[in-house]
């Protein structure tokens, strides 16, 4: 067990090195000096300001030890000041952190609920009419691209009916989550299909096995079987699942803060390429790729403290 | 591509399941109405009732009718037109990407299967490394880099597509591998280039071509949630998702047509090539 926890830390994190490396590395394959960005007003640039902004961000040193400094300052959060906003990187980030998290907090509140709810609906009705229109309705809501499902949402129910809100975030708890419902509904449909299909799936498998045979037998609701063996036997997988989408949906918000015009990180990293803002690029990737990579090792970790049964198969082998 | 990945392995499993019980109604709608669309593009300047960049101030947010069938936008380009050419950029992206993603993730699957050793570790690596940028972060990562641009985008995604091509074609290729007839051209002293490309890829080509047509349709929503973002196509180009970015502005104006007419011809067509996608890759796989 020791092992398998220390193999599997010590493969993120050299998967996180390299990808970090891949990160801070990009920005100097990019055409053009990074100088040319930092100096600002081209009208006073003099050799001394150049030989300034190079000193204060480093650039005069090797790549190594850039990405060295970079990587001591990204640990201790420090992570940069920003071209544009001249202001602390983690500073902007942190103001805009609370958008994002709410906005994938309440996606996953929906997928999960609704996919386990679907899914269990069409297991229970397999093979009939109820689950072939759950499967064909959830597969054909994940191939609508979000951004399309973004601007069919705010034109039927922001501008056509005027029941939500189409921009801005709201004050107070009610009135952020009247904000973000339509945000939410966007990243949450895609994620809808893996999840029911997922429920779908091992709840099948379950109907199949003895127990549920025997509960059956002995006078058990069928209810109370579906609710308490079948579901309930079920959960490892699809928890595991629901944890894997909410970390990718971390990239979602990109297109969905973009598209709801939220202030959240996703839009700051849309807002910072386009303005060549290369510290906070950096910092709300890595950001974005340490969230994910922590949350997909953590979920296997946790994994067979969840399930008794994936911990005594690991034993055995 | 973490985020993508398990989506299309959705897609093909769930509707595989659903289109066998369904019937063919659905399938020949959606080739018809594929054929259509690929025709509309090809022949774009006969179809298209109108220049899709002549400009017409006194005209704009034209509602759908007689004049502008699918009405106008913001400079007053008759949607319609711009709809039908921009199919031609809109498909040939994917078409491309797909073309360079396949001819680098077969070539790396190939080897690493063949190979083995060092080669395929490394290939592992690479994957690993890509999968911890999730959904479309990595080509993000190589526009903030490159800049902005339909070129930018098309190479980015191909070579975030590469390694998942190169994944299903390392374990097509092991199992291809295993056949009795490859070692009987190895035995003849056939060479391992040779065996590879006039035996083995072409053995492997009907499952591959499945996966690619599944992928299709994978490839033009990321190229085209690009171009929304505006990393893609750059005006005035009317490319379906530069045209939702376009016409967003307009909908807080209560003017929904010219984000809606876009987005519904990229949602139908992604719709209708995972239902075809996913049969073909049923058929040939059958066969084989």
């Amino acid at each position: 067990m020791t092992t398998h926890v220390l193999r599997r830390l010590g493969g993120m994190l050299l998967t996180l090195a390299v990808s970090s490396a891949l990160i801070f590395g990009a920005m100097y394959a990019a055409p053009g000096d990074p100088v040319s960005f930092l100096v600002g007003d081209p009208e006073n640039v003099t050799p001394e300001r150049i030989a300034a902004v190079r000193a204060e961000y480093h650039l005069d040193q090797p790549l190594l030890v850039q990405y060295w400094l970079w990587l001591g300052g990204a640990v201790t959060g420090d992570l940069g000041t920003s071209f544009q906003y001249n202001a602390a990187v983690s500073d902007l980030i942190l103001t805009r952190l609370p958008t994002t998290v709410s906005l994938v907090a309440y996606a996953a509140v929906l997928f999960t609920v609704l996919g386990i709810a679907l899914g269990a609906l069409s297991a229970v009705r397999r093979g009939r009419r109820t689950d072939a229109a759950v499967t064909a309705g959830t597969t054909l809501a994940a191939s609508v691209p979000s951004f399309v499902l973004a601007i069919a949402l705010i034109s039927l129910f922001g501008v056509r009916l005027g029941w939500f809100p189409v921009t801005g975030l709201g004050e107070g708890f009610l009135s952020r989550v009247h904000h973000l419902t339509l945000p939410a509904i966007a990243l949450a449909t895609g994620a809808l299909a893996i999840i029911s299909r997922v429920t779908r799936q091992t709840m099948v498998e379950q109907f199949d096995l003895e127990h549920v045979a025997a509960s059956r037998a002995s006078g058990i609701a069928e209810r109370h079987v579906v609710r308490r063996h079948v579901l309930r036997n079920s959960l490892g997988p699809v928890v595991t699942m629901c944890g894997l989408v909410t970390a990718s949906m971390l990239s979602g918000t990109v297109v969905i803060e973009s598209a709801f015009g939220l202030s959240g990180i996703g839009a700051l990293l849309v807002d910072a390429i386009n303005n060549l803002d290369f510290p906070v690029v950096q910092a709300v990737l890595l950001c974005m790729v340490v969230a994910y990579m922590g949350v997909t090792t953590l979920i296997d970790l946790v994994h067979p403290l969840l399930d008794p049964r994936v911990r005594i198969e690991g034993n055995r082998v | 591509m973490t985020a993508q990945t398990p989506t299309s392995a959705v897609t093909a499993n769930t509707t595989r399941a659903g289109a066998r019980g369904s019937g063919g109604v659905v399938l020949w709608t959606s080739a018809g109405f594929l054929v259509t669309v690929v025709l509309a593009a090809v022949f774009a300047p006969l179809v298209a009732p109108a220049d899709p960049n002549a400009i017409d101030f006194g005209d704009i947010w034209a509602p759908p009718g007689a004049d502008h069938w699918l009405g106008t936008d913001q400079m007053g380009r008759d949607l319609l037109s711009r709809v039908v050419h921009g199919a031609r950029e809109s498909l040939l992206g994917p078409l491309l990407l797909l073309l360079l993603a396949s001819v680098l993730g077969v070539a790396m699957g190939t080897l690493a299967a063949w190979r083995r050793g060092w080669v395929d570790v490394l290939l592992a690596r690479v994957t690993d490394v890509m999968y911890a940028f999730p959904g479309l972060l990595f080509v993000v990562l190589v526009i903030a880099v490159f800049g902005s641009g339909m070129t930018t985008a098309v190479v980015a995604l191909g070579l975030a597509f590469t390694p998942i091509i190169a994944k299903f074609t390392r374990s097509v290729a092991l199992a291809e591998c295993a056949k009795p007839y490859i070692d009987a051209y190895r035995v003849q002293g056939v060479s391992g280039l040779v065996i590879c490309l006039r035996y083995l890829i072409p053995n492997m080509a009907p499952a591959l071509l499945g996966y690619l047509v599944v992928l299709f349709g994978e490839g033009l929503m990321s190229l085209a949630t690009l171009s929304f973002l505006g990393f893609g196509a750059q005006p005035p180009s009317s490319e379906w998702g530069l045209m939702v970015q376009e016409g967003q502005s307009a909908l807080i104006q209560g003017v929904l047509w010219p984000a809606l007419v876009p987005g519904a011809a990229i949602a139908l067509v992604v719709v209708a090539f995972n239902i075809v996608g996913v049969r073909v890759a049923d058929r040939l796989n059958s066969r084989r």
